[in-house]
């Protein structure tokens, strides 16, 4: 049972990882028109995906700890979506009130960034460690797979970035490519939900059936 | 006269052979050079595709000013010839700030930078001085505006010349940055924006400047690379009117080898570009991506 999730978890790992760096090239553009694009706003963007990104670790292998399940898992997506939803609706509203507040755009753009990006990418750093959680099968393997993890994730993040700079935003506007990503979180979510309960079904039929 | 132009833009590549750097430094965006020959000192941005000169002072006769894309800009002036407060935004070595305060000592022109180190240059190297009007804000330049949109300031003229051929920042051209411009000017206030843009691009910010200013003078005169975009919150002057006050305003340019009476017949607002294309936006501003294709 264990074995034949394991195509759906790397792609699901893939699919956040490609999200993740897409969402952050995109901060740049969404930061630009309130605190420019100066190395500064850049340091921000970084800084607050890499603190995001750490506590989403921390927190995602701790949740791995209690009975880890691909339920649990695809809610992390449909959370990161949803959580991704007031960035576009509002981002630009709170970008408004920090830039009221906030003189200085060093300071400035790290709050912004705090606030529009800290609890999506958070929601998609949990799904590192519980990938990891989910794939492993013994302690022997643990490196291998966590190698295997990271090398698909990253291959996302690369895509993910690559794709966003190069071609969607000659393409789309950078909402429609927010909602997009939002809308493909929410389908692997529900990808996992669904594996979860039909394999679980499955599971069951074959307990009854012995 | 066109080939005579030719000559001497050939003569001058040739003259540049033989610059020597009188001052190289890395800035937090570019690779700054000084470059001086017998004749000129010029400020370079070192770019891949060859060296691109920002400004040059000619060092026989100071007060001229050596590239026609820089005199194109004083154009602004047709439109209100007595601007009482101006702002700038890219400093360059300041040729463009320093010949209006002397036009205009009495203006408050206000000179936005990114970059502290072309502040610095232009100061050490081009004789580009902060005075009591004259002041430079080491800042970005969307980021200021909005400043200036919150404490209700008002300029007469607004000058946009952060833009070369090879990179442009791209929240500066938008549908909504030249919305927070029209905020900041007053009622007869006056645009200028001295644009490179080639390709795609020049359909899309041709676009996007007339969904914000509608009808506005597109000017380009021959040879130079650049074109001129001049708009204003009022309606635009006659071609009459333009001359009238290029011949006014003649006399007080000359030293500065800048030929006003030539430009209103270069000043166009016939449309030379696809009306179809889109027009850039805070959400979609892919203005390097266009100006490449």
């Amino acid at each position: 049972m264990i074995k034949s999730i394991n195509p759906l978890v790397f792609a699901l790992a893939f699919v956040s990882g490609f999200i993740i760096m897409a969402i952050e090239l995109l901060g740049g553009r969404i930061l630009a028109p309130y605190f420019g694009s100066s190395i500064y706003v850049w340091g921000s963007i970084i800084t607050v995906f890499m603190l995001s990104l750490s506590a989403g670790y921390l927190i995602g292998g701790r949740l791995s700890l209690l009975q880890p399940s691909l339920l649990r898992y695809g809610t992390f997506f449909i959370f990161a979506a949803i959580s991704l939803i007031p960035t576009v609706l509002f981002g630009n509203g709170m970008m408004d009130s920090v830039f009221l507040h906030i003189e200085d755009p060093r300071y400035g753009s790290l709050v912004a960034s705090a606030l529009l990006f800290f609890l999506p990418i958070a929601m998609l750093g949990m799904i590192a460690p519980y990938s990891v959680r989910l794939l492993v099968e013994s302690s022997h393997h643990s490196g291998q797979v966590a190698g295997m993890l990271y090398f698909v994730s990253t291959l996302g993040s690369a895509l993910g970035t690559l794709m966003t700079s190069f071609y969607f935003v000659l393409w789309f506007e950078v909402n429609q490519i927010l909602l997009t990503m939002a809308a493909t979180l929410i389908l692997a979510g529900l990808s996992a939900i669904a594996y979860s309960l039909l394999g679980a079904q499955g599971l069951q039929q074959k307990v009854t059936s012995n | 006269m066109r080939i005579l132009f030719f000559v001497l833009i050939m003569m001058a590549s040739i003259q540049a052979l033989g610059d020597r750097v009188i001052h190289k430094e890395k800035s937090l965006y570019r690779n700054i050079q000084v470059k001086e020959s017998s004749s000129r000192r010029c400020l370079v941005f070192a770019v891949r595709r060859g060296d691109r000169n920002q400004t040059c002072i000619n060092l026989r006769h100071p007060d001229r000013v050596v590239f026609p894309y820089a005199r194109m800009t004083f154009a602004g002036l047709l439109l209100n010839s007595e601007p009482e407060s101006i702002l700038i935004v890219g400093l360059g070595g300041g040729t463009i700030p320093t010949i209006l305060s002397q036009l205009y000592p009495e203006t408050i022109i206000h000179i936005v930078e990114i970059d502290a180190a072309v502040a610095r240059v232009a100061k050490e190297y081009f004789d580009f001085v902060e005075t009591g009007n004259v002041k430079v804000f080491v800042q970005d330049a969307r980021v200021n505006i909005k400043r200036a949109k919150l404490k209700k300031l008002k300029y007469d003229m607004v000058i946009l010349d952060a833009f070369t051929g090879d990179y442009i920042p791209e929240h500066l051209m938008t549908v909504e940055f030249l919305q927070e411009i029209k905020s900041i000017l007053t009622a007869d206030g006056v645009l200028v924006a001295n644009t490179f843009s080639t390709s795609k691009l020049y359909d899309h910010e041709s676009v996007t400047y007339q969904k914000v200013y509608g009808e506005f003078f597109n000017f380009k005169m021959p040879i130079t690379g650049n074109r001129v975009i001049v708009a204003s919150l009022e309606p635009l002057p006659n071609n009459k009117l333009l001359k009238d006050r290029a011949n006014q305003l003649a006399g007080k340019l000359t030293k500065y080898a800048i030929n006003i009476d030539d430009f209103p017949k270069y000043m166009k607002t016939s449309t030379d570009w696809d009306q179809g294309a889109r027009p850039l936006t805070d959400q979609f501003s892919p203005a390097n991506l266009l100006q490449a294709r």
